[in-house]
């Protein structure tokens, strides 16, 4: 598609070559790459705008307090939250769903109440909530899968009962890329009385997110998985629960008074904000919004669905790929492919497709409980992003023919 | 770094049909041994008597370099005197880190020798090691009885 080649030329990266080869980089569900606009805007803030927000009286610190606020406003209406300070920057996902994991779980949960969470979440969606369940004596139930790889709307129905008290989803599974209906979830959760965390990690760069159409109580996601820098996470909560939630991690600038025996805490944003933030990322996040508002996600969904519409027949056609969660049959495919070749373990095939330049994810992705569900021990994921081309798909699949030849099995 | 130096034939015959994996009759120890990034796993068995490996034998999932550097090195400890196999397991450790690289004294690892090239696959060098740290884990256990 002429779109994707009109936004290489912004990635320096991907004019690289790997292993002497260019680049095919397919492991964008891992992290993307950044443009050239986003790596300006972290330069231009360290080269030209460095200081500590929020505590220097002269210009440069007020300067740095613009920015970081500002990016908190730019989020804000990214995903639509209500109010600026519903956005709590984070260093990632992870760390966001920990704080809601501590800071809500552990003060709101107790022994016999339910924990609701689907066998598709990726690691940072369910260990925090297995050990808040241990920790308050609750019990961690789940969702399991109908058999085209969507969540079952009888569990959803079944397990989310009055005794819920948090339900934890992921709008797009990060290995079956399959997009689910957390609207829906949502408003099972509310029906019982329970919140409800959605894990946007893999959703929020691909598509438009409305945190208030959703409904959602709590929405997580990374900056580096839509092109900003590893380091800065947001947590988006509703202002009235976040209001009531203590703190998460205590010092500096999250304070209001502090005496020898007995500390104040400062209001919402900057009472979940412990010690100096990551200005720098929180600059490039705003820069990553910008670009990606400007290609809109109309856009960027065309992309990817072309790309996967381009590779799934083809895939089809080679008798020992084995693919996972595509074949749903609701039309919620993302631009996430999982799959294994037959005999050869995924990360032999991971090495192999590297030495053709061709990147790609081998293991377990952060996702084992799914792949124990699924009967396999790991598995290859290719994830697409706006920047790849149909080239790319060509190249993953012709090095994909070599694999089994190079282990020794016949096609 | 050319595939060919690293899936070569002798790996991807161990790796296709590894004979020592199966379960071992009269066991004397059982190890565990994973790798929690790549999901390879095994359980390393060995029958110990008189201070000499008597047999061994491995079951588990991994890919081709664990599964061939685990079939490789059983058959190269098989007989030998736990102190021996111990030395073995910490020069292959060693080749693979290249702390050791000198030919002569690397020879005594025979066939282990084919997974030399690893070496320069940082990505792959756990995969390789694995079944030699178990074992390196299981004989020191096997000293403090």
């Amino acid at each position: 598609m002429a779109d994707a080649q009109e936004f290489l030329k912004d990635f320096p990266l991907l004019k690289m070559e790997m292993n002497g080869k260019q680049i095919a980089y397919l492991d964008n569900g891992a992290t993307t790459q950044k443009p050239e606009q986003i790596i300006k805007a972290i330069c231009g803030y360290y080269g030209g705008c460095n200081a500590n927000p929020h505590r220097g009286a002269y210009a440069l610190s007020v300067k740095a307090t613009e920015i970081y606020e500002n990016a908190r406003a730019r989020t804000a209406k990214f995903i639509n939250a209500a109010r600026p300070e519903e956005i709590i920057f984070t260093k990632n996902a992870t760390e966001a769903l920990n704080l809601v994991a501590y800071s809500y779980g552990l003060h709101n949960v107790k022994a016999g109440d339910e924990i609701v969470i689907s066998i598709t979440e990726h690691h940072s969606n369910l260990v925090p909530w297995q050990f808040v369940a241990k920790t308050t004596g609750a019990t961690l139930k789940y969702i399991y899968l109908e058999k085209d790889g969507n969540l079952s709307d009888e569990d959803i129905e079944t397990k989310i009962t009055e005794k819920t008290k948090i339900v934890a989803v992921t709008q797009v599974s990060n290995v079956l890329g399959l997009k689910n209906d957390v609207k829906k979830i949502v408003k099972k959760a509310h029906s019982v009385g329970a919140v409800a965390i959605v894990d946007g990690s893999q959703s929020v760069a691909h598509m438009k997110v409305d945190v208030r159409d959703l409904d959602c109580d709590f929405f997580a996601f990374s900056g580096h998985k839509m092109l900003s820098p590893m380091g800065i996470g947001v947590l988006y909560g509703k202002y009235d629960i976040l209001d009531a939630m203590p703190p998460f991690l205590r010092g500096g600038d999250m304070i209001e008074y502090v005496e020898e025996q007995d500390t104040t805490y400062a209001e919402l944003p900057a009472k979940f904000e412990a010690g100096t933030q990551n200005v720098g990322g929180a600059a490039g996040l705003t820069a990553a919004i910008d670009y990606l508002e400007t290609i809109t996600f109309d856009r960027i969904e065309a992309i990817e669905k072309d790309l996967v519409d381009y590779a799934l027949p083809q895939l089809r056609e080679l008798p020992y790929i084995e693919l996972y969660g595509c074949d749903t049959t609701s039309d919620n495919k993302t631009g996430i492919i999982a799959f294994n070749v037959k005999d050869v373990h995924p990360h032999d095939v991971a090495s192999i497709l590297d030495s053709y330049g061709v990147a790609v994810r081998a293991g377990h992705h952060c996702a084992q409980p799914l792949h124990r569900y699924l009967g396999q021990n790991a598995s290859c994921r290719a994830s697409f992003y706006l920047y790849n081309t149909r080239e790319d798909i060509d190249r993953w699949i012709d090095a994909l023919k070599k694999v089994r030849g190079v282990l020794g099995y016949g096609a | 770094m050319a595939l060919e130096d690293i899936y070569t034939e002798l790996i991807g015959e161990h790796s296709r049909n590894p004979e020592n994996k199966r379960h071992l009759p009269h066991a004397t120890c059982a190890l565990k041994g994973h790798n929690p990034s790549c999901g390879d796993e095994i359980t390393l068995e060995l029958q110990i008597e008189d201070g000499i490996v008597k047999d061994a034998s491995f079951t588990g999932v991994g890919c081709a370099i664990s599964q061939a550097s685990t079939d490789i090195m059983i058959d190269l400890i098989r007989g030998q005197k736990v102190e021996k196999a111990k030395e073995l397991a910490e020069k292959f450790i060693g080749m693979i880190k290249r702390e050791i690289t000198d030919e002569s004294e690397l020879e005594e690892l025979d066939e282990a020798l084919a997974l030399q090239n690893v070496s320069n696959m940082p990505a792959r060098v756990k995969c390789a090691v694995l079944a030699w740290h178990t074992l390196d884990n299981a004989l020191e256990d096997e000293e403090k009885k």
